[in-house]
């Protein structure tokens, strides 16, 4: 068990240092997140009467397009590079492969989500704060990544590469969407979460099933 | 291919398509007007007989290439991924036929073409958006062996999805938005329209399963003449 999370934690640490090198993946991904934040600003405030009711979906959106970024680039480094093989001849489980990429996607999306909510913040000026928030916004990034990280290693392997992973991966996190911009919205009214008890059942049952066979699935996924 | 299994297909066939044209007057002609309904409405209503089996194979083809995905990946095989595409390909008419066939009932019925509160709605809808995302995956990957193992994974993570999305939808909507139509004040009140109802069903599946055979056909000869080409070219 030790061993294992050593492995996935090697696997984390080599693309952290990677990008503490470069800071290519994050701060494209930071301007990015800025950009959309900024246009949907502009496209909304125009037009919609009630501009805080558009908020939850613009920050879930934002997360979204950010990480779809972070996710494709993981991916696309090892295979360019080689390392992917490399990766699978070295004696690792291949689901400890599947694990450190995911985590170090999620905390890459974390980074960038944790830099652009002050932003989001300045510009939507929510009534109130909740602590829950952040618990939310970590399981829907877990989630996000969880799947993202499998289709992001399918996308790699095809022609279309970057532009696969958007096809595959939007429809499969419909409800995850929903139930993050359903709770987001309810927080920043003011409702407790124990109202919003559904919702969160969702969430989590989504991260549960999808990071289980992801998990179970990534072996036949990345096998030459 | 044997004469015998050939001639069982096209009896199939044939049966499948008189099935098709009974369906269409039990529709058109047999099947009471909706008594609740007036109007643009009531014609409308007809299309349920079309509209609810066709929805029904999509999930049933879905299905289908969910058990083919993962026969695909546990025994391998040339025939599970077979299965499990021409499944998606015969799925996503079905469906395309739902998402035409929806507006068109709903637009006389609800007043709008469209509404993303009903969960069978949003459900189907992804449903489309993950057979074209499977169609799509397939038209990039160019090894054989790799393009049937990645999309049994998509195969298996999208129909998991599915149950997801409805679920999800459902807590979101203000409630359903289509008819009641099962249970007393529905069908089993009108004799004609329950039995309209029940051979459309059966002709759609039917029909599926006909188009599946010829398919899955297809797709073998299809292979045999990649086979025999590149054994040609050896041979010069």
């Amino acid at each position: 068990m030790i061993g294992f999370l050593r492995k996935v934690l090697a696997i984390v640490h080599k693309d952290i240092i990677a990008e503490l090198r470069t800071k290519e993946m994050f701060s494209s991904m930071f301007v990015f997140a800025l950009l959309v934040i900024v246009i949907f600003n502009f496209a909304f405030e125009l037009r919609v009467a009630n501009f805080k009711q558009v908020a939850p979906g613009v920050l879930w959106v934002t997360f979204t397009f950010a990480g779809m970024l972070g996710l494709n680039r993981s991916f696309i480094l090892e295979k360019d590079k080689g390392c992917l093989e490399g990766l699978l001849l070295a004696p690792v489980d291949r689901s400890a492969i599947y694990f450190g990429k995911m985590l170090g996607n999620l905390i890459f999306m974390s980074v960038v989500e944790v830099i652009v909510l002050p932003i989001f913040w300045v510009l939507f000026n929510p009534p109130l704060f909740s602590p829950a928030l952040i618990l939310i916004i970590v399981l829907g990034t877990l989630g996000f990544a969880g799947v993202g990280t499998l289709f992001s290693a399918i996308a790699v392997h095809t022609r279309a590469r970057e532009v696969m992973l958007p096809i595959l991966l939007f429809p499969i996190v419909v409800p995850l969407m929903i139930a993050a911009v359903k709770i987001t919205g309810g927080l920043l009214d003011g409702q407790p979460l124990s109202e919003m008890r559904n919702w969160l059942n969702l969430l989590v049952g989504f991260d549960i099933i999808f990071v289980t066979v992801s998990y179970m699935t990534f072996d036949y996924v990345v096998e030459e | 291919m044997n004469t015998r299994s050939l001639t069982a297909s096209s009896i199939l066939n044939g049966i499948a398509a008189l099935a098709v044209l009974i369906a269409l007057y039990l529709a058109l002609v047999y099947a009471p007007p909706a008594a609740n309904l007036v109007g643009a409405a009531q014609i409308a209503q007809r299309i349920f007989y079309f509209h609810v089996p066709s929805a029904w194979v999509g999930f049933l083809a879905f299905f289908v290439t969910f058990v083919g995905s993962i026969a695909c990946l546990w025994k391998g095989g040339r025939q599970w991924d077979v299965l499990a595409l021409s499944s998606v390909e015969i799925g996503l008419i079905f469906t395309t036929m739902v998402v035409f066939t929806g507006p068109l009932w709903a637009k006389p019925t609800w007043g709008v073409w469209w509404v993303w509160s009903d969960p069978k709605l949003s459900t189907v809808a992804v449903l489309w958006l993950i057979y074209f995302a499977y169609l799509m995956l397939r038209n990039t990957v160019e090894d054989e062996a790799r393009r049937a193992r990645l999309a049994a994974v998509l195969g298996i993570v999208g129909f998991l999805d599915v149950p997801i999305v409805f679920g999800a939808v459902r807590w979101w909507g203000q409630g359903v938005a289509h008819p009641i139509v099962f249970g007393t004040g529905g069908l089993s009140d009108s004799p004609r329209m329950l039995i309209t109802f029940l051979f459309c069903l059966g002709t759609f599946t039917l029909l599926y399963v006909v188009l599946l055979i010829q398919r899955v056909r297809l797709e073998g000869m299809r292979h045999e003449v990649e086979w025999l080409k590149s054994h040609i070219t050896d041979h010069e």
